[in-house]
Order: structure tokens, then sequence, then C-alpha cells
């Protein structure tokens, strides 16, 4: 009956032309009792649906995060399968809390298009996939070559600023959807199919013979994908952008959802025993309870186990860190102390 | 006397052989001429191409059996195996399956609601105010849930036949009334009235209707204040309706221009008002001349409703087209097409067969 | 009805203004007037506040940054570097083309599939009907998925091109062709084309004054197509034939040189045509059948032969029928092939409202400025076949 709540608020708005009172996004979501998170339609180990409709992923383990932190209930989240033309205003209108869809952060988006990216979950770059028939090593063969993309995204921007600063000619054929170009380039439309790395992987497994295809050495860009709220309720940004950290900074810590308990109830370190609540009063500033953190590890798992699970060895991704690693381990995952 | 002569005609001569008979059939069918000749030939030469192989593809070499794609491996036919995996999906989407008696009942409660009310019983009305008042709150209800115990599933998860049938039947049956005050708006004397009616007619007739669907995924939210929201499936619904409304207005507009002007003077001249006269007298007689239009207006906003697949709503196109996506069945895209094309055909044929019957039938009424 | 301009004088008591059908006619749309300015205020104020609130870029100032990205197919020089109001011309023009040459295809094979559905021959009719029930029942969309996806994937890759005559070659990145490149000279050629039009006319106008004044009929068509064909023969032969043949050629990954008809422009342009021809063909039957038996009878009374029956008295009445229902389908045409962006075709919609509304975010501009552009190009043809229409319409006497 939501729906018809929902109309009659609308138009009961519209008929007294009052502007709804804009309550804090967290106090709706408490309100409404779960998280609405605007997901991918279906990116294998970021964010996609079995066949039960059921969504699992890193991106997904985000908006799980987020519930628990909030609820101490991970589960309490409804998902909005988006595509990349409309997750933005999904987003700017309020139709979603998080927007957690394998999004670059960009200058553009993060000031004129209303958003506000709370931290990056993957550091990326776009790549290139290609037959390993044709026999290319690198991307700078691929003069004169057909290159299939999703439309409205990053990439379609990028393929032309990098084949025209190596003065290379392309044709680039932009479909509408992930899944469409992925066809395109399966049935032979295209010679290479570009998006992000991360993509590709997770397009290559789903390939009638993923051995069949090679992924091209050469980044052509930076492409820091993350969640992202509405500008304008820094509570909101905080709850979500602390929710990444936490799962980050239990990775660094060494603790998982395994020894979470154990961890809280004996750890000498400060840095965990604030971050678990045991110490301080962290939780309260943010609107959230003081076990925030601790729900997180204890129902998602730290960042490591979440990466390992969805795209790492654990997975058919079999992604390496890499740049994902803790800035301990030479990479670029950094959280800010819990103090 | 004698007897009368009596004319006894001599039995009729069979007619000559070359004029009855099969070849005879082929020879004044096929055969008049050297131009239809050869046309023949070629006609016969283009089906003996296309027909054997399409045959053969879709039946005799087609794989029927199996749960997975190894089942069809080795054959040249079609791969049906793959649409009866799907099955579920292609009727339901990810409608979850403990649930999938609901749409199940709104569509054979609809289904036997329609064809009750085509015979003329004394049932007949109370059918109809069933159909058009209860049946839709109930089945918004039942495929909702979320009340009365039933559990609630959200839009996101219909999908198939099921969102295909629920975009059409709300298009159309919401659209209607609204197209027939725009209908009535446009006849009107009142200046103001009437261009509204046409503005909003003639612009919504002239854009796509993806443009206006697009509209009402990424634009209609920005319209609406902070806080109100309407779900993807609603904005998509809100879209399809006022698109067909326009179309519909134009239909009624037509039953309106067709009924004489005696009536409209007959009505007056009995001192009815504007809303009695075309209650009691010009509407009912409008609107029946115009049901093979409104059946028509149906067929083709079945047909668009595979626009919403491009918002990213899987409905049976974009349930199959997703299907064909999946890494187990990659390749298999004309089986998918062939399939959701032949649900397709048998919907929009049936319908406009019934909307040429209907044709006929309301025709001889109105002879005269 | 209430009619404003009877009521008041005939009533011998004036009514109560309540009860005044003027009076209320003028409250009811003036109750309505602001109704609409209110909502459209309301739009127009929630809008603004929430673009507003949520710092969102607005206005058309966007329309003059660079693009940043590049369209497979353009009929003007674009790149990266030029603005997003270019790539809106590129869409604007793509949407064109297809429309443009859809409309031709569709009816040339609606006009033969309608005639066929009338045939004699029984075989021909009914092929014409199947093909009719067929595709006019299935959806424009599946059918374009169709030839995309399905029929691209039994397409051979650019080494194994399927070529029928050399210079023509069919594979997965579409159908190549020879481009003509004109030499120094080549603007004879136009110029005698030109002329030849022109001297066409001049015959048929003579040839019909000629035709009132005496009676005698003058072969003007046979004239005038050998006057628009032998003069630009003529000349090219006059000039060294000045015009050679640009041949693709298999140049690494791809074919260079020659016009290429992408595979997305080819899907879209064959589903549209042969979606929209089923519907044609039925328009084309009706108008014909239309035509009263008596009107064919009436000509072969009088001693027209065959030929000039169809053409002085079926075609021009049936013309009559076919044509608004033909205005509407062509009008659908033109919107239909906003489903190029299912496939990736660049049309306005894939363009614009596609990629350019994706970079910039700025959906109210980008939308609104689609829809005006469908609105004026659904204007325009109908205004051109209203025109066409009214020259054929019956001239009562």
């Amino acid at each position: 009956m939501k729906l018809t709540t929902r109309m009659l608020t609308a138009g009961a708005v519209l008929a007294f032309g009052a502007h709804a009172a804009a309550a804090a996004t967290l106090d709706d979501v408490k309100a409404k009792g779960f998280v609405q998170c605007g997901v991918s339609q279906g990116l294998a180990g970021f964010g996609a649906p079995d066949d039960k409709g059921h969504y699992s992923g890193l991106d997904i383990d985000v908006c799980r995060a987020v519930a628990a932190a909030v609820f101490g209930d991970a589960t309490k989240v409804k998902y909005t399968p988006l595509t990349a033309k409309e997750r933005f205003t999904a987003l700017q209108s309020g139709e979603i809390d998080v927007l957690s869809r394998n999004t670059t952060w960009t200058l553009n988006r993060d000031t004129a298009q209303g958003l506000n990216f709370a931290g990056v979950t993957y550091y990326d770059g776009q790549g290139f996939m290609v037959r390993k028939s044709l026999g290319v090593t690198s991307v700078k063969q691929l003069d004169g070559a057909s290159i299939c993309t999703e439309t409205g995204t990053t990439t379609e921007l990028n393929v032309a600023d990098y084949f025209g600063t190596h003065n290379l000619k392309f044709n680039i054929v932009a479909l509408g959807s992930n899944s469409e170009a992925t066809a395109a380039y399966d049935s032979g439309r295209c010679d290479a199919y570009t998006t992000d790395a991360s993509g590709l992987y997770s397009t290559r497994v789903k390939l009638a013979n993923p051995d069949d295809h090679i992924i091209l050495p050469e980044i052509v860009s930076k492409e820091p994908l993350g969640p992202a709220v509405r500008q304008g309720d820094s509570q909101w940004l905080n709850v979500v952008k602390w929710s990444l950290y936490a799962m980050i900074g239990a990775e660094e810590y060494g603790v998982t959802s395994a020894n979470v308990d154990d961890m809280k109830a004996n750890s000498k370190n400060p840095e965990v025993r604030r971050m678990l609540g045991v110490e301080g009063e962290f939780g309260a500033p943010m609107g959230l309870s003081n076990d925030w953190a601790y729900q997180i590890v204890k129902q998602v798992g730290n960042y490591g186990e979440s990466f390992e699970r969805n795209v790492g060895q654990g997975s058919p991704l079999k992604i390496t860190r890499g740049q994902n690693a803790q800035w301990t381990d030479g990479g670029l995952l950094y959280s800010p102390p819990f103090r | 006397m004698s007897e009368p002569h009596v004319f006894t005609p001599t039995p009729p001569q069979p007619p000559p052989s070359s004029l009855v008979g099969p070849v005879a059939w082929i020879r004044q069918n096929l055969f008049n001429g050297w131009l239809n000749s050869l046309l023949t030939v070629v006609a016969l030469y283009l089906l003996y191409l296309t027909v054997p192989p399409i045959i053969d593809w879709a039946l005799l070499s087609a794989t029927f059996s199996g749960t997975d794609r190894s089942a069809c491996a080795g054959s040249d036919g079609a791969c049906w195996t793959f649409i009866k995996v799907r099955w579920g999906q292609v009727l339901y989407g990810f409608y979850p399956e403990a649930e999938r008696w609901r749409p199940n009942l709104v569509f054979f409660a609809g289904l036997a609601g329609l064809i009750g009310v085509v015979p003329k019983t004394r049932w007949r009305k109370w059918l109809a105010g069933f159909l058009l008042l209860p049946y839709p709150v109930a089945a918004f209800i039942l495929l909702c849930g979320g009340v009365f115990g039933l559990p609630s599933v959200e839009t996101a998860r219909w999908g198939g036949l099921t969102v295909t049938l629920v975009v059409a039947v709300t298009g159309i049956v919401a659209s209607f009334p609204i197209g027939v005050v725009l209908a009535l708006g446009r006849r009107s004397n009142m200046p103001i009235v009437r261009s509204v009616c046409v503005v909003f007619i003639e612009v919504v007739r002239g854009v796509p209707l993806i443009s206006v669907l697009f509209m009402s995924s990424v634009m209609l939210p920005l319209f609406l204040p902070e806080g109100v929201n309407f779900n993807k499936l609603l904005r998509a619904l809100i879209g399809v309706t006022l698109f067909t409304a326009a179309y519909m207005a134009e239909v009624v507009r037509g039953g309106l221009q067709a009924i004489p002007k005696g009536q409209y003077e007959g009505a007056k001249a009995l001192g009815l008002g504007y809303w009695q006269a075309m209650g009691f007298i010009i509407l009912p007689q409008a609107l029946k001349l115009v049901i093979p239009g409104i059946v028509n207006s149906f067929i083709s906003l079945f047909k668009d409703t595979t626009l919403v697949a491009i918002i990213g709503i899987f409905d049976l196109l974009g349930i199959v087209q997703a299907a064909s996506k999946d890494a187990n069945w990659l390749g298999l895209e004309t089986e998918g097409y062939a399939f959701a094309a032949l649900m397709f055909w048998i919907f929009c044929f049936s319908m406009s067969r019934m909307s040429l019957r209907l044709e006929r039938k309301l025709d001889t009424g109105h002879r005269r | 009805m209430s009619a404003p301009g009877h009521t008041g004088g005939t009533a011998p008591a004036r009514a109560a203004p309540w009860n005044d059908p003027a009076i209320r006619a003028i409250a009811f749309q003036l109750l309505l007037l602001a109704a609409v300015l209110y909502v459209g205020w309301m739009l127009y104020d929630n809008t603004t506040t929430n673009l507003a609130k949520r710092n969102i870029a607005s206005g058309f100032g966007f329309m003059e940054q660079p693009a940043g990205f590049q369209i497979v197919q353009s009929l003007i020089p674009f790149s990266s570097a030029d603005s997003y109001g270019k790539a809106f011309l590129v869409g604007l023009l793509n949407t064109a083309l297809i429309s443009a040459i859809g409309i031709v295809l569709a009816t040339l094979v609606g006009f033969v599939v309608g005639v066929a559905r009338l045939s004699k021959n029984w075989i021909v009719a009914r092929m014409a009907t199947v093909y009719v029930e067929t595709l006019r029942n299935i959806p424009l969309l599946l059918q374009i998925f169709f030839w995309y996806f399905a029929v691209l994937r039994t397409m051979p890759s650019p080494r194994l091109s399927i070529s029928p005559v050399d210079g023509i070659f069919l594979n997965q990145r579409g159908l190549y062709l020879p481009a003509p490149v004109t030499e120094p000279g080549f603007w004879l050629i136009p110029l005698a084309l030109a002329l030849g039009i022109a001297g066409a006319v001049g015959v048929s106008i003579w040839a019909r004054r000629r035709l009132m004044a005496t009676g005698r009929r003058f072969r003007s068509g046979w004239t005038g197509l050998a006057l628009i064909v032998g003069l630009p023969v003529v000349a090219a032969v006059a000039a060294g034939l000045p015009l050679h043949w640009q041949l693709p050629e298999l140049h690494g990954f791809n074919f260079t040189g020659g016009i290429v008809l992408i595979p997305e422009f080819m899907a879209v342009l064959v589903a549209l045509s042969l979606y929209t021809a089923s519907f044609i063909a039925e328009i084309v039957r009706g108008g014909i059948l239309a035509v009263s038996k008596g009107q064919t009878e009436a000509a072969s009374a009088l001693g027209l032969p065959h030929g000039l029956t169809l053409r002085l008295v079926v075609i021009p009445q049936a013309l009559r029928v076919i044509i608004p229902p033909l205005t509407s389908q062509y009008l659908n045409l033109l919107k239909n092939s906003s489903l190029g962006a299912a496939v990736g075709y660049p049309e306005l919609v894939a363009v614009f409202a596609g990629t350019v509304l994706n970079q910039t975010g700025q959906a109210i501009e980008v939308i609104a400025l689609t829809m005006a552009v469908y609105l004026t190009l659904s204007l325009i043809i109908s205004a051109g076949m209203n025109w066409y229409n009214a020259r054929k319409a019956l001239v009562e006497r």
C-alpha cells in the first residue's frame, strides 16, 4: 500500500502547494525502516541479482554496511536496479538514499550534478578486452578498430581522449546498457570492448569461453568507484562515508567477522576499542548507536573479506588486490583514524 | 385430350473439366497469363527457400528436452530448452516463486470476467461493474501485497508477461476517462478549454513514446517536491497513460463526430444540460462506435509496452533479452526473440481478429 | 453543448448568474486556466527549488561546451573537440537520414505488398497477407533487436566478408560500398541535371497547354525522362567521366574508404521500413478497394485502355483515401526512429537524450529540447502532407 500513500501524499502536496518537509535522510531512513539503495542492473561481483532476484556484490555490501550501522541489521536494505542514465536522477529525487552502483567519482558529478561521493570502494581504471585470436597485445595496436562501450559513462569520453592523444583512429559503438554492449562485442560487432577493468573481469567470466579473451595491460584512466549521496545532508554523508571506512579500517586492524566478538572483548588496541564502541561515544554524533561499526564488521565483514568473497580469489572473477590493497601493503586504501 | 406435355429438362451437363477441379483452380488462380505464372514460380521458389529451413530449425532439429545448455550441444536447430528453463521468469520476472499464485489469480480472474461479460446475461452489468471498480483495486492489492498478511512484493521484482500486461491494461483503463474528457474538451465551444486540450493532444502525439518515458523516468522526479517520489514502474505507468490518453482522445473524437447533429439538437430540445446530454445521449452512442478503435489502441499500446525495457523495466522483451545475456545461454538471442515475437503475435493477432468481429457486429446495428 | 451567444436574449426573465450557461462557461474556463497556470507554476517552482537545493546546473550553457565523445556515424565532420550543440546537430541529421530513407523504402514495399494483397494470383495474395499479419503484430523494438542481435551474429568477420561484386562487402561491421569521388570538371554534371529537370518541366507545361488547346497528346513523360537522364550522361562523357569510385579496402581491423552503412543503421532501417510497410500495405489496399467498381467500368466504357484507367481514374481517387492515413504512418516512422537508441544507432535520442544527458546531467533541458525537435519535425511533415493532400483533394465544382 506504499504506492497509494505516496500517491496521496503527492496529490496532497500538489493540491496544497506545500513543499514536503525535507527531513534529514537518516531520520527518514530510520522512520521507514530500511535503506533504499540504488544498484547496478547486473555487474557480476559488484552488484548483480541471482536467478531468484537476490543481490550480492562489493557495491551491495556497502548498502548492507550502511543498514547494519543504522539498524544493526544488514538485511534491512531494498535495492533499486538502475540504468546508467537514471542513476543520478534517482538519487537527486530522493527515490534512493544511497547510490552504490560502480559509479566513477568525478569533479563534475561531485559539484554540478547534485551528488556527494562518500569515498572509494574500488580504485579502478578503464581497460580494453579483445579476442586472443586478434594477436593484439597493446591498446596502441588498436588503430582503426571498432570499440563497443556502454553509453552514458565516463568510458566513452576516456576512449576519445586516449585515442586522440595517441593519434589513433577508432569507431565507437555506444550501446544502451552494459549487457547490450557485451552482446554486441560477443557477436563480433566490435574488435574490443572497453569499460572499467573491474567490469571487464566481471564481463569476461560471463562470456561463453572466457579464455578466448584477454584484457590488455594499458589502463587509460582513473576510475575511483564509490557510493554517492545527495548534496546538502552532511549527516547522512558521514554515515555512508564512515560505514565504508569502518570496513576498510577493520581490515587494517585485523578485525574480521569471525574475531570481532573476541576483539571487542579483549583487544588492547585503543583504535579498535574506539571503533567497536568499547571506548568513547563516536556513534552518537552521527545519530547512530555506539556499536555501529561492530555491527558492520559482524554482519558484513571487513573490506578484505567482502573483496575476496565478491571479486577476489573466492569468486569467479579472481581479481587481485593491486591498488585496492591496504596502504600498509602498498595499496591505496586508507581509512582516517577512528578518534 | 392427350396427356399435357410435361417439360422435363435435360439434366445439366457438368462444366467442362477445364473449369472445375483442382487443376482448373490452379490454372485460373496461379497460371492465367505469363505474368501470373512468373509470379507464382518466383513465389514458390521464395517459399521453398524460407519455409523448410524455418520448420527444420524451429521444430524438426530443435531441442526441447534437458535442463541446461549441454542438452542443445550438437544440434543445428533451435534450443527451446532455454525458454523452458526460464519459463517462470518469462511469465513473472523475479516475482517470488511462493507468491506466483497472486499474478495467476489476477490474470485468470480478469480473463474470466472478460469472457463472462461478452454474452448477454443477467449478470453482465454486475460483472462489468466488478471489472471496472473492485477488480483493479483488488488486483493492485494482490500484486503489491503488504496488507492482509500478504508478503509485500516490490515492483522492482515484477517482470515478464506480468509487467507487460500490467502496463498495457493499466495504461488503457486509466487513459480511457482522460481520453474521453480530452475529446469532449476538444469539441467544446469554450476557447480556453479547447486550446488546452488541443495543445495537450497534439504535443503528446507529436513526440515519440520513448521521450515521454525518458521524461517520466528522469524528469518527473525533479518536478515533484522533495520527499515525494514514485517508484519506477508507477512513473512509467504515468507516462504510458498520458501518452495513450492523447491517442484515445482522438479515437473518441472520431466517435463524437460520427454522431449526427440531430442527436445533439434532440438532447437539447429535451432540455438536457451539457453533461446530461453527453452522459445519456451522445457518449453511449459514440463510445459504442469507437470500441474497435479502442481495441486497436490497446493493440498498439500492448506492442509499445516493450519500450519500458529501454528505461530498465523487465517486461516480456526485457526479461527475454536479459536471459539471453546469461553466460550459460549466450548466443541464443534468436530463440529468445522468436519466442517473444510468437507470444506478442498471438496476443496482438487474436485481439485484432476480435476487433474485426466487433466492428462487423457493431456495424450492422448502425446501418441505416 | 452550451452556446454562449444564444441564451441571454431569448429568456423572458434572466436566470440567476450561477444558472446562466454563458457565465458558467466563463467561470469554468477561468477556473481551468487558473488550474493550468497553477500546476505549471507548481512544477516550475518545485523544479527550480529542487535544482537549486541539490546544486544541479541549469540552463543551455552546456551546449557550447566540448562534447568529449565521438559518434560512430555522422553526416558532418565531428570530433570529440566539438561542442554538445554540434553533437545535437549530428543526432538530428542522423534521425532525418534514417527517417527519409525509411519513408521511401516503407512506401515502396508498402505499395508493392498492398497491391499484391489484391493480386488475383492466390499464392502472391496469401504471401502478402502473411507478411502484413506477421509484421504488424510484432513489436517494432523486438524486430529491431532481432535484426541487430540475431542477424548480426550470423554475419562473417571483416576478413571473411561476403562480396557479391568487387568493391561491395558485407560483414559484421556493416555494408561497405564504393564511394564516388569527384574530379575537376564534375560540376558539369549537376548543371546538366538541373538543365534537364528544367527542360522536362518546360516540356510538360507546353504539352499540357497543347493538350488543352488542341486536344493532341504529347508524350511529355518520356521526353522529360530522356532530358533528365540524357543531358547528364552527355555532360559526363563530354567532361571525360570526371568521377571515379573509391573502393573500400581491408586495412588492419576494418575496411577503410568507401561508404559504410553501419549495422545499427541497417538493422533499424530494415526493421523500421518493413514494419511501417505492413501498415502502409493495408492503407493502400483499403484505398484501392475504396474506388468503386463503377469507376473502372465507366472508364472502360469510355474506351480508356487499362493503363490509362489506372493512371487517370483509379490511382487519383485511391490517393485521396490513402494520403491522410499515410501521413500518420510517416509521422509514426519518424517517431519510431527514436528506437534506434536501443541498439546504439546515433540518432537524436541516442546522442542527445542519451550520451549528452548522461554527461551533463541536465535532464530537463535535454529532454525538453528533444521533444521540441520531434514536435517540430512532426508539424513539418504533417504540414507538407496536408499541402499535398489539399492539392489532390476533390475539387468540388
